[in-house]
């Protein structure tokens, strides 16, 4: 097996995130949806840390998590408190810049 | 650098684990989509990055997949659950579409996009990896952290401004500004009394030796449910079980019992319990037993 697979596997996984932002519409999932595509473009980043015999793929995929992180945090705060206002974590319901 | 050692297949072991959990991975980034309840869709996800993570170790990523168990699976995927919690589990999302036909144009959007991303690999032809045995050889982390602390430093200090912004700016986004003083428990007991309502504490829920559920309201003496036993939060969301009919049923057949133990009506049956013949009709508050 060529690791080549890897590549081919982490592209499926990001067309299924990238389809799951269009299509849900509860904001957590979209979130998470969100978190599979950057975990895909992580496993792309390793393959190619891998074929290539250098460890700046690695470096890469390692700043990706740590910006997943605050972005999470950050995400995840903003939908709380869009619930408190609106009482709905539906992307439909925040239809207003303000709350 | 990619032209020493180069070789062309992996071994059958990594092959066999690729093609297995490659596809449990996909199934599982499948369900993270199309899972109704938002808990289901983040425990497929949690299974996704845990198989990504032995994916990042058989390629020779050991710090990465320690990193992704640890931080993805450990830390960010709680954090889902925990504001899935907070934010009520029960509220699956409505699968209907509210735009007609977004669904289909997001499938054809993924598709293409798919095709796209797949032909463009399998156009660049690599048949040879370099690995990483050479870059390896003083170990993994160790390479890693001359790479992070050499080359990459500034980048490193950035992130950790990025973090420590990122953890601000969540506080001060969940943050919520008191504006009245919080009540007293004698202000409370002042105002319990004032309005003459409910003076006494609550009721407890569940109904007397049969159910001590939280979701169970207690019965009144008439039988019928006494609705504030029940947490508030459980009312609103419709998921209070109201089992008033069963030990209304009970105390109906032991008054019918006791009639006809006085003689008014012919026995018809055998009684079951005969210790509670004594006054069946006291026991209605207690209803069942």
């Amino acid at each position: 097996m060529n690791p080549v697979n890897y590549l081919y596997l982490s592209a499926l996984l990001f067309t299924i995130g990238a389809a799951g932002v269009l299509v849900r519409r509860n904001a957590i999932i979209v979130f998470m949806c969100v978190e599979l595509m950057l975990n895909a473009c992580n496993l792309a980043f390793v393959t190619f840390s891998r074929i290539h015999g250098n460890l700046d793929g690695q470096i890469i995929a390692f700043f990706t998590m740590v910006v997943a992180a605050a972005e999470v945090v950050v995400g995840l705060a903003i939908i709380l408190m869009i619930f408190r206002v609106r009482h709905s974590a539906s992307v439909d319901d925040a239809n207003l810049m303000k709350l | 650098m990619n032209v020493l050692a180069a070789t062309t297949s992996t071994s059958t072991g990594e092959a066999v684990q690729f093609w297995v959990l490659g596809t449990i991975a996909l199934v599982g980034a499948l369900c993270t989509v199309m899972m109704k309840k938002a808990v289901h869709s983040a425990l497929s996800l949690a299974g996704t990055m845990i198989i990504l993570a032995v994916f990042y170790l058989s390629q020779g990523a050991y710090f990465l997949g320690i990193v992704q168990i640890v931080v993805y699976t450990g830390a960010i995927m709680m954090l889902f659950l925990f504001v899935l919690m907070l934010v009520g589990v029960t509220s699956a999302d409505s699968l209907k579409e509210t735009l007609k036909g977004q669904r289909w144009l997001a499938a054809t959007c993924g598709l293409g996009f798919g095709i796209l991303l797949i032909a463009g690999i399998g156009n660049a032809s690599i048949d040879s990896y370099a690995g990483l045995g050479k870059a390896n050889a003083d170990g993994n982390v160790e390479a890693l952290a001359a790479l992070i602390f050499n080359r990459y430093v500034w980048a490193f200090e950035l992130t950790g401004a990025l973090l420590i912004t990122a953890a601000v700016g969540a506080m001060v986004l969940t943050h919520r500004e008191r504006i009245t003083k919080p009540e007293t428990q004698r202000e409370l007991s002042q105002r319990r009394v004032r309005e003459g309502k409910q003076v006494t504490p609550l009721p407890a829920p569940g109904v007397y030796a049969r159910h001590n559920a939280n979701d169970i309201p207690a019965l009144l003496p008439d039988g019928s449910i006494a609705e504030v036993s029940v947490n508030k939060t459980l009312r609103a969301r419709g998921q209070m079980r109201d089992v008033s009919n069963e030990p209304m049923s009970n105390v109906a057949e032991l008054e019918g019992q006791a009639e006809s133990w006085l003689g008014r009506v012919t026995p018809k049956r055998v009684v079951r319990q005969p210790e509670e013949n004594g006054s069946p009709e006291s026991e209605s508050e207690g209803a069942a037993k």
